[in-house]
């Protein structure tokens, strides 16, 4: 048996004329946590509905654990766990008659679906909730139902469409280590738009935008890209011979490739943009310069370009260098909206 | 063949967890009190033959009521992604529903069955007519039933899909009484084609192989219409 567990060619998806992926092409081995990240809309879920043969391609192959998803559509569902991004369990259900019904219809029969729903109950921690019904529980918890019913057949695959979106932070933590869990053992592809989730969980990242792949690298090999850290020097003061200063005594010192003053905030603070040569901590020698030219230093962070601006480069399509940075606010309040 | 039980199973107990099936069960069961004695014993015979043209028209309503939700509300809340990335083939889906539906209507049979057992401590009942009459019934029911599976995957919407199956099997139901207004050649064909130019003779206890048949026919018809259906969301 190959490595590969997943490996999909020019997957094209048309509907109604409009193209929701485009010639998307990847492969995912075993054992691999796969974070598919993209905004709303860009085609993740378009991509795992074809995967999971929900849906056929417009064009363009894919194989799933060695099955090829147009000529054996039953393979690839067995190989597989999927959880859809609506989670929609029956709603009239008990959590049991649920599990066990996942169970029988995954081909599972007697003693053995009661042990795998027993060993998928203690798995993903759904023992006090057996009895309800599903209508009754908690957003966590019909998530929780959800991995339960993706796991009962021991697939090597699992697919989770945006397993974390809709929770509250308590239950999006849980659920996150519960993937990591499952992750050790199996090969698992999940969507999200959430970028700590993906740093945290996922081994390997691909980025999707307006139905292309435009990234596929370790999260810390897109950090890597997304260049190097940057400190923000904040100095008391408002004029401008002051500000013109401060921006030459600090681009004079070694090992500093650009200063940038940042638009003022009218709080009375002077803000400079200072990024380095090298991926080296300048905070000391920053602090230290500022006191020996008597600048009121009042603050002075150092700032790692994180995934979040990363992925808005890749996918808002803008191809400006990331140094070219923003002011650190403008970038909290575009991260808030 | 075991999904398929397995699906036929969740759907049937799924009647039993909402609403549906004591509703309907306790309307079909009322409104067929109602009817059934006044005209008896005005007849003043020992026969239930009128109770099978009574149930064939009560099933219009009840037969779309049964099917609206099969696939309609799948699709609706989404559950049939999870339903159809289950190794399982559309056709099964598609039957374990129909089964569902049909052991409803089985069950639904079973309650009436008072009736005939009534008449008979009243009068001699003749059997052979009675019985011959239920098989009509679950063959005319079970078409009506396919017609609300295949209406139901046509739509998200349970109303829609209600209302689709029930002008459609309105539409076999009666259009053998316009027959005075077709060209004769077409009469005779719409004649064939309707539910009670079948559905009489074997009411009246004459059993003839191309009356099932044409029920048959009209099941797997529907059947695979809505297995296409189905089967065409993978093409949109």
């Amino acid at each position: 048996m190959s490595d590969v567990m997943i490996e999909a060619q020019g997957l094209t998806k048309r509907y109604d004329g409009v193209l929701a992926i485009d010639r998307v092409s990847m492969e995912v081995r075993r054992g691999e946590v796969l974070g598919f990240l993209g905004p709303n809309g860009a085609g993740k879920s378009t991509t795992m509905k074809i995967l999971t043969c929900f849906t056929s391609p417009s064009e363009g192959s894919a194989k799933v654990n060695g099955c090829d998803i147009t000529t054996d559509s039953i393979g690839v569902r067995r190989s597989i766990g999927y959880l859809p991004e609506s989670t929609a369990l029956y709603q009239d259900m008990l959590v049991l008659e649920y599990l066990e019904y996942a169970a029988e219809i995954r081909g599972l029969a007697g003693a053995d679906v009661r042990k795998r729903v027993k060993v998928v109950v203690d798995e993903t921690g759904l023992g006090d909730v057996i009895g309800k019904q599903i209508r009754a529980l908690s957003k966590g918890y019909r998530q929780r139902v959800g991995l339960a019913q993706a796991l009962i057949h021991e697939p090597p695959i699992l697919i989770l469409d945006e397993p974390m979106s809709g929770l509250d932070p308590n239950q999006a933590v849980e659920i996150r280590d519960l993937i990591k869990d499952i992750g050790r053992q199996r090969t698992v592809i999940l969507s999200t738009h959430n970028l700590t989730e993906v740093q945290i969980a996922c081994n390997r990242v691909l980025i999707i935008s307006k139905g292309r792949i435009v990234a596929d690298d370790t999260p810390e090999g897109l950090r890597d890209r997304a260049g190097k850290s940057r400190c923000v020097v904040n100095v008391l003061g408002k004029d401008s011979a002051l500000a013109l200063a401060c921006e030459q005594t600090f681009a004079a010192l070694s090992g500093i490739e650009r200063v940038r003053k940042l638009e003022d905030a009218g709080d009375g603070e002077l803000s400079f943009e200072i990024i380095p040569k090298t991926d080296e901590d300048l905070r000391p020698l920053l602090f230290k310069t500022a006191v020996d030219k008597g600048y009121t230093l009042v603050g002075l962070r150092r700032e790692g370009q994180n995934l979040e601006q990363v992925f808005r480069e890749l996918t808002t399509g803008s191809d400006k260098p990331s140094t070219d940075a923003r002011d650190p606010r403008d970038t909290r309040d575009k991260a808030a909206a | 063949m075991n999904r398929t039980l397995t699906i036929a199973k969740r759907e049937f107990r799924g009647y039993f967890n909402g609403p549906v099936a004591y509703i309907v069960v306790c309307l079909f069961l009322l409104v067929m009190g109602m009817f059934f004695w006044s005209p008896f014993f005005i007849a003043n015979r020992a026969t239930v033959r009128g109770m099978f043209d009574l149930m064939a028209f009560l099933l219009l309503p009840t037969a779309p009521a049964l099917t609206m939700g099969l696939l309609a509300e799948e699709k609706r809340t989404g559950t049939i992604e999870i339903l159809l990335t289950m190794p399982v083939r559309d056709t099964e889906v598609i039957l374990g529903k129909y089964l569902a539906a049909f052991g409803l209507l089985a069950v639904l049979m079973l309650c009436t069955l008072a009736y005939p057992l009534s008449v008979s401590s009243l009068g001699h009942l003749d059997w052979g007519p009675a019985l011959s009459g239920y098989g009509a019934l679950l063959l005319e029911g079970g078409a009506m039933l396919a017609i609300g599976v295949l209406a139901s995957s046509w739509t998200d919407n349970q109303l829609v899909a209600f209302f689709t199956s029930a002008v459609i099997c309105f539409a076999f139901l009666f259009m053998s009484r316009f027959l005075l207004f077709l060209p004769p050649g077409v009469a005779s064909i719409v004649e064939w084609l309707s539910f009670d130019y079948h559905f009489d003779d074997m009411a009246r206890g004459v059993i003839d192989t191309r009356n099932v048949i044409y029920f048959l026919s009209v099941i797997g018809f529907s059947l695979a219409l809505a297995f296409r259906s189905l089967e065409s969301r993978r093409w949109s």
